[in-house]
């Protein structure tokens, strides 16, 4: 592969001149016309093609009106569908209708000569610039505030002060009653049923088959003052495996015959942790994949959690229900700095 | 000054009409001087100059569709029970909120249009920001004067993110209401004020009375105002450095070469403004987004298996999942760094060196000049990289955010992907480095060789010795500017370490960080051909007739690449790449 030069436009060497050490610009390509520039043709198909474009663009406006009126969202996902398909389609006409039809125009019938424009440096000229600062050194001058060490002090300490009229109040507010340790308590306490989630029925041992998971809520709930708030930190997910499988618990005799509950606020960041595979009693968090094993005190068994989901320390009443031994004996949910202080 | 003078010729009644409200309105603003000054202003014209222009359109778009839903949503978090068309929630407990996103798909006409076409801008939004921001990324249009422009641009980003974050949470379904507890679980990982923070944005506990009202006010106020503002600075900045252009014959750092505003441009941009509205609202009318009937009120015991936060947001929760679980307790005091390495450490890191790139690169180049005319992503070979790089780690998040989906879509263990995405993640970002810029390198060679040897032609001759040689087409005058016109960029010199007395210099060790970073940038590199290695290229070409293997060839080609200073080139050096 050898190569071969038509000298027409080969770089000539000047005798003896050194060459340049960069090529230099061959400026502007030269205009070339469309072929709808000199015809007057393709100029009036061009013209009609873009009053075509508008004139779809005015039949969907007036369709959107039409199915305005016409097809209700209704009571079904099918209707609300359709509804919205109309409408949608008749918006999209109106506005893609003038869209096209305006870029048409641009491209087709308005001039397409490229030309060149100065730029001038960002920063001002030299002149301006002197001018400029001695403005500003005339203003300093003036208000003589490069003398006044003082009055300069006391106007940037009340300037930089005066926000904290509005700041500190709107600070002060933001967090309520900053009461922090509240999410270290539960509703949960002695005696307390275990009720499902949401109907609130409280749950007798008999009736938890095993293999069987129960979303569990305190039967409390709905008296407290804040039900959601206290429903994010008391919901608890119950469990039954075979007594003989369950390796471990978190405390002595906290379970009730095969029996485990534990906190379904997930110890990473806080999704609810509402997947359970009886199999292999590994409970799933669905937002970050934690894995827990129920069947050996909630252990972390793979992902990003650290901790083991609390145990909630449960047996039955003279009822036979089943009800909190206590309450949680670590805050439950992700860990924070004071979390064990 | 009036600079509207009635036209000469008969005129038409509306140029007339016209003619009549422009000196009007001279007569008492003085707009002629504005109007003479920006009518004929240049824009030069590239499909990749359209990015800023849809994340422009799209904005617009959620400020109509965000007003329309203004006036149906209730933003309030007191609990309801439901009664309306959608049978499947009759008699649930749900905010008002809820409530009034479920009547703003079934009862509100268009209303569900609105939301789906909010929705969708948002998406759109985002994604057009991020790729604009990459357009000027890889062509280095962040450099001076642009620097202070790219930090509008990269806040814009931020708040982009903050609004979408902030609008996907209003309406209190159960999806977005774990995002809101992920976020709360995140801000209480900070040490020492977490369970301040996660107070003070809920106002008490989790969830609260206050969250959605307060998330209400930053979303439909606070951060449009500034995106509003920020945007208005932006197009300034733009208007006054006037906007850069792609290489080419004609085009310098001291001209700018286009389409005059009015009438091309004010057609073709207002006209895609026009496309791009009408392209999102085809996608509202025939897909489906967040359709919160489904998925339900929000409520802390519940979630949804699979569920996934728009597509910005994924890079958080795939860091979130891939981190494996330390955490340590010093004294009484817990830290969490399965959370705080993930949710602050690592997006801090990344969007700390996105913000201060262009003043990292403008360190590592020494050059205080202004640049208008852009880089193509091959003579920038580091910087490509470095992108390339920085791209493949936010993928790797991005993807590692939908591990479960990926997970039973393939049919794989989540536990493996996980650890895949975990090495990924620190392999894979260094050789997508690596191989981007090798592939710079060579298209760059590529380049050299085109503008010495020219195109292939497929045509053979034969010389009356016998021999035969292909033809090769010497590139015109412009398809050689192309690949010549940028400047070589090389590593730094730096003043010795003492000066002629012995004097150890002051600024010396701030002085050699900057030669480093330099050679890290621009160590290796193939420099653009100079008319004098062209010279002797094609002497060298017909004089040498016999047919070289083209490997060797190859090499001889970017062989120049040391010779800029030199007339001749010098064939021992095989190197096509240069080493100091
Ligand atoms: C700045 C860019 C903005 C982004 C990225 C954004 C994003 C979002 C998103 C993703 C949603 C959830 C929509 C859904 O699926 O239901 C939303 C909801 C909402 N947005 Fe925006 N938005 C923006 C600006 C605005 C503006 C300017 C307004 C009002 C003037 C507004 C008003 C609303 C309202 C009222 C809702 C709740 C209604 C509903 O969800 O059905 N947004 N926003
Ligand atoms: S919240 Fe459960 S794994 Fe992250």
């Amino acid at each position: 592969m050898s190569t071969h030069h038509d000298p027409s436009t080969d770089l000539t060497t000047r005798d003896g001149a050194p060459l340049p050490e960069r090529f230099e610009d061959p400026g502007l390509h030269e205009h070339r016309a469309r072929v709808g520039d000199s015809d007057p043709k393709a100029q009036k198909r061009a013209e009609r093609q873009v009053v075509v474009l508008f004139a779809i663009s005015i039949l969907g406006s007036i369709g959107a009106v039409v199915a305005y009126a016409l097809v209700p969202p209704g009571e079904t996902v099918g209707s609300m569908r359709m509804s919205n398909l109309l409408l949608g389609l008749a918006l999209f006409l109106g506005l893609a209708g003038i869209g096209l039809a305006a870029v048409h125009w641009a491209k087709a019938l308005m001039n397409d000569h490229e030309r060149a424009e100065d730029r001038h440096p960002t920063a001002t000229s030299e002149p301006v610039r002197v001018k400029a600062v001695e403005a500003l050194r005339e203003g300093v001058k003036d208000s003589s505030i490069g003398r006044r060490g003082v009055l300069k002090g006391a106007m940037v300490t009340s300037l930089a002060l005066f926000p904290l009229g509005i700041a500190v109040p709107l600070v002060g507010n933001l967090g309520g009653d900053w009461d922090v340790s509240a999410s270290k308590r539960t509703l949960w306490r002695r005696g307390v049923r275990l009720t499902i989630d949401p109907s609130g029925r409280p749950i007798k041992a008999s009736d938890v088959t095993i293999g069987s998971a129960f979303h569990v809520i305190p039967e409390n709930l709905e008296e407290a003052e804040h039900p959601l708030d206290e429903k994010a930190k008391a919901v608890v997910l119950m469990v039954r495996m075979d007594p003989r499988d369950l390796k471990s618990e978190q405390g002595e005799g906290w379970s009730y015959d095969g029996i485990v509950a534990f906190s379904k606020i997930c110890t990473h960041v806080g999704c609810p942790v509402a997947l359970y595979e009886q199999q292999t009693h590994h409970i799933l968090c669905p937002c970050h994949q934690s894995t827990f094993d129920a069947s050996d005190s909630a252990k972390v068994v793979f992902g990003p959690a650290h901790r083991p989901l609390p145990q909630l320390p449960i047996t039955v009443d003279d009822e036979g229900y089943l009800v909190a031994q206590d309450g949680f004996d670590t805050p439950i949910g992700p860990s924070f700095w004071e979390r064990l202080t | 000054m009036s600079t509207v003078d009635s036209p000469p010729a008969p005129a038409s009644r509306t140029t007339r009409a016209a003619a009549a409200t422009a000196d009007y309105l001279d007569q008492r603003t003085g707009v002629g001087n504005a109007v003479k000054e920006f009518a004929r202003k240049i824009f030069p014209d590239h499909w990749s100059f359209l990015l800023g222009e849809i994340a422009l359109y799209s904005f617009v778009v959620l400020l109509i569709s965000g007003t329309f839903l203004t006036m149906f949503f209730v933003p309030s978090m007191t609990e309801v029970h439901y009664h309306g068309p959608w049978a499947a929630m009759d008699g649930v407990q749900m905010s008002e909120a809820f409530a009034s996103t479920l009547r703003l798909s079934f009862e509100v006409r268009g209303g569900l249009l609105m939301r789906q076409i909010h929705h969708w801008a948002a998406l759109i939004f985002m994604a057009s920001i991020v790729t604009h921001m990459m357009r000027v990324f890889f062509t280095g249009a962040f450099r001076k004067p642009r620097e202070l422009n790219w930090l509008v641009g990269f806040t814009l980003m931020i708040l982009g993110l903050l609004a979408g974050f902030s609008g996907y949470s209003l309406p209190d379904d159960v999806l977005s209401g774990n995002g809101l507890r992920i976020a709360d679980g995140v801000a209480r990982a900070i040490p020492i004020a977490g369970s301040y923070i996660s107070f003070g944005l809920f106002g008490g506990e989790f969830p609260g009375m206050e969250l959605i009202p307060r998330l209400f006010t930053v979303h439909i106020l606070l951060i449009p105002a500034l995106i509003l503002a920020l945007i208005g600075l932006h197009l300034l900045m733009v208007v006054l450095h006037k906007h850069t252009q792609y290489p080419g014959s004609g085009r310098t750092d001291k001209n700018v070469v286009g389409y005059p505003l009015f009438p091309v441009y004010v057609a073709k941009a207002g006209g895609f403004f026009f496309v791009v509205f009408a392209v999102i609202a085809l996608m509202a009318a025939t897909m489906t987004i967040n359709p919160v009937w489904n998925y339900g009120p929000f409520d802390p015991g519940v979630v949804g298996a699979g569920a996934q936060p728009d597509w910005y947001m994924l890079f958080l929760e795939g860091g979130l999942r891939l981190m494996p679980g330390w955490e340590f307790v010093i004294g009484q005091y817990t830290i969490s760094m399965n959370i705080l390495i993930p949710g602050v450490i690592i997006p801090g890191l990344l969007f700390t060196v996105l913000a201060l790139w262009p003043f990292i690169e403008a360190a590592a180049t020494g050059d205080k000049r202004e640049h208008h005319v852009l880089d193509r992503p091959r003579n920038a070979p580091f910087r490509t990289a470095f992108g390339v790089a920085y791209l493949t780690s936010f993928s790797i998040l991005v993807l590692a955010g939908s591990n479960d989906l990926i997970a039973t879509h393939f049919h794989l263990s989540i536990n493996d992907i996980t650890w895949t995405f975990r090495v990924l993640f620190f392999v894979a970002p260094p050789l997508a480095f690596w191989i981007t810029k090798r592939i710079c390198l060579s298209l760059q060679r590529k380049d050299r060789e085109l503008v010495l040897h020219g195109h292939e032609t497929g045509r053979i001759v034969r010389f009356a010795s016998g021999e035969y040689i292909e033809v090769h087409k010497p590139l015109d005058a412009h398809e050689r500017w192309l690949r010549v016109q940028h400047e070589p960029r090389r590593p730094i010199e730096i003043e010795p370490a003492e000066d002629s007395r012995g004097v150890r210099r002051k600024g010396y060790r701030l002085d050699a960080a900057k030669r480093r970073l330099s050679k890290l940038f621009y160590e290796d590199r193939v420099e653009p051909v100079t008319p004098a290695e062209l010279v002797a290229a094609q002497s060298h070409g017909s004089h040498d007739a016999l047919p070289l293997a083209p490997e060797e060839h190859r090499e001889e080609l970017t062989a120049g690449a040391s010779g800029s200073r030199h007339l001749a080139p010098e064939p021992e050096d095989t190197e096509g790449t240069q080493r100091h």
